[in-house]
């Protein structure tokens, strides 16, 4: 899909819409992560994953494993747009039998090719279906989406190793650097010192980014398409709850609901209308 | 004596035997000389990964091959799989990902590494996560055998195989071998006696001696502990009418407890269960240490006498 700057940001705007909707509903979930990651998960599907909404198991499809799962109304926002499900189907997130489960869920949503909720598990899944490609002799890349708290989970750098060991170049990495985690600013929680220069220590690729500026994100996701004899990451710099006022930057809005009054404003900022 | 093999080599073996399907991989935590799978490494170098010492790693690498259309077999020491079983629980067997994991040098048999090698609980644990098959062979034909049937489960396992050599009992009868179904290797009516891995041959020699006493026992290798041949324990209820499972794993929660779990559900019988009495190893010789343990021949048979003294 070959989607202008601003038709870009007008998606990732359509899909914060819905986070926020998803989970004033549902008076339950992650709006902070969700927001964080949403214009590079937009930027990626629209532009560069090779996937039809038709026929979501499509052999040869790239994967995307989101692995900071209970992002999850971001993915859903996303594959809502890619028409891979349907908008009314948003309605089922964190509804019993919904498509859309609290953490993202292969065996309950078309599209989803991981089934998340336990951090730093993702990138050891996604490091499997690169070698699985590679083994096909296929073009397909395996992307997946960090959370940065997330990689305090040891098993995170076991896959780092395993992946640059074995040179996996179609393995891709997003970071979402928001410096939230659940219970406080990861600078509080657990200090993570330099983290580029600690994935460059483990034999991989790295490029920073400001993760809401699509310019950057695009040629973030170009340096990821162009990077193949080694895994790759890319770390994007973004705010938790970018584009609502009050969830910026607020560790309160990692895993909670806005009330009526807050949902009305949140609408209002993102230039939605609500009847 | 007859021939004896370890089951872990039926393992090795079997994964040589799996090679000609393109989409059988192998994973390695650093321990493929221990589990065997270092025959398969040699041959197919490239369908083998390793994964370094990190098992966490190794069962979702695992997972994303099963989720592009591979079969993988990843092994370490069943102790160690421990270390990632959240992994196996939240990546594998949720998703019910087609992972076939061996763990080796299960129970206190595999004998000097001492109580931190020992592993008493592995059957236990993967007993509770749905769609995982679990299982522990008794001899190197039958490892090979049901190895060779995992490609057709089309979900995940566990598979205990154990470092020290057992008696080899199943050779010409490949054909009885199957996923689930228990094998009889003995018919008797005063008692049935269902055991698994290295008691299997234990339990044939407690036969022996009651038999001698005039006591004629049923002998049962229950492979398969999930899912369980209740089918098979409730014909042996019938026809015995006194049950002793005997395992090299801690009495809770394996072999005796999906048995005695069976039973107070169906048909009751009296059952005595042999096994590691919640304690810990230590090292010791594999004989030493089924004896230390209470499991040997001898308290399989002491155990068979209490049974028949509880029939009513």
């Amino acid at each position: 899909m070959a989607l202008s700057i601003s038709e870009l940001e007008e998606f990732a705007r359509k899909c914060r819409v819905e986070i926020v909707k998803m989970v004033y509903r549902a008076q339950a979930g992650h709006p902070g992560g969700s927001l964080s990651e949403i214009d590079l998960i937009s930027a990626l599907y629209a532009t560069r994953m090779r996937v039809r909404p038709d026929q979501p198991k499509w052999e040869d499809r790239d994967r995307f494993i989101l692995s900071k799962g209970h992002a999850s109304p971001g993915m859903y926002a996303v594959l809502a747009e890619m028409g891979f499900i349907t908008h009314e189907d948003l309605h089922s997130y964190r509804v019993l039998g919904g498509k859309c489960q609290g953490h993202v869920d292969m065996k309950w949503c078309p599209g989803v090719d991981f089934s998340a909720g336990s951090l730093g598990m993702g990138l050891s899944f996604g490091l499997g279906c690169a070698m699985a490609a590679r083994l096909d002799n296929s073009e397909r890349r395996a992307f997946v989406m960090l959370g940065d708290g997330e990689i305090q989970e040891g098993s995170v750098w076991e896959a780092a190793m395993a992946a640059a060991h074995h040179e996996v170049g179609n393995l891709k990495v997003i970071l979402d650097r928001n410096r939230i985690q659940n219970d406080d600013f990861c600078e509080a929680q657990m200090r993570m010192f330099d983290i580029p220069a600690k994935w460059r220590a483990f034999g991989w690729e790295v490029k920073e980014i400001d993760g809401h500026n699509m310019e950057e994100v695009m040629s973030g996701l170009d340096f990821l398409e162009a990077t193949n004899d080694k895994p790759s990451i890319l770390i994007a710099h973004t705010i938790k709850g970018a584009g609502v006022s009050f969830m910026e930057d607020n560790p309160a809005f990692h895993g909670a609901a806005p009330n009526d009054e807050q949902f009305a404003q949140a609408m209002a900022e993102l230039g939605e209308v609500v009847a | 004596m007859s021939e004896m093999a370890a089951t872990r080599d039926g393992y090795g073996q079997a994964l040589l035997e799996l090679a000609d399907n393109p989409k059988v991989v192998v994973l390695e935590a650093d321990l493929g000389k221990s589990t065997k799978s270092l025959h398969f490494k040699k041959k197919y170098p490239a369908r083998t990964f390793s994964c370094g010492i990190g098992e966490q790693n190794m069962l979702l690498t695992g997972a994303g091959l099963a989720a592009s259309g591979y079969i993988p077999f990843a092994s370490t020491f069943a102790i160690f799989t421990e270390r990632a079983f959240e992994q196996m629980r939240n990546g594998v067997a949720r998703p019910n990902l087609a992972v076939h994991l061996c763990g080796s040098h299960g129970g206190t048999h595999t004998g000097t590494d001492g109580s931190s090698a020992q592993s008493i609980e592995d059957l236990a644990i993967y007993r509770t996560l749905p769609n995982v098959v679990v299982m522990h062979p008794s001899d190197y034909v039958s490892t090979l055998e049901l190895t060779k049937q995992l490609p057709e489960l089309n979900k995940p396992s566990y598979m205990r195989t154990a470092r020290n050599k057992t008696p080899v009992m199943y050779r010409g009868r490949e054909s009885e071998i199957v996923i689930g179904k228990g094998i009889t290797l003995r018919q008797g009516t005063d008692v049935a006696i269902i055991a698994c891995g290295v008691l299997v041959s234990e339990s044939m020699k407690a036969a022996e001696e009651l038999a001698a006493k005039g006591i004629n026992a049923t002998v049962v290798d229950m492979h398969t502990l999930k899912p369980l041949d209740s089918d098979l324990i409730n014909s042996l209820v019938s026809q015995c009418g006194a049950i002793v499972t005997a395992e090299d794993h801690n009495v809770i929660g394996g072999l005796g407890g999906a048995v005695a779990e069976h039973l107070v559900k169906n048909t009751f019988a009296p059952l005595e269960m042999v096994g590691v009495e919640d304690r810990f190893g230590e090292s010791g010789q594999s004989d030493e240490m089924l004896e230390v343990m209470k499991i040997n021949s001898k308290y399989i048979e002491q155990a068979a006498h209490r049974a028949i003294a509880r029939k009513s």
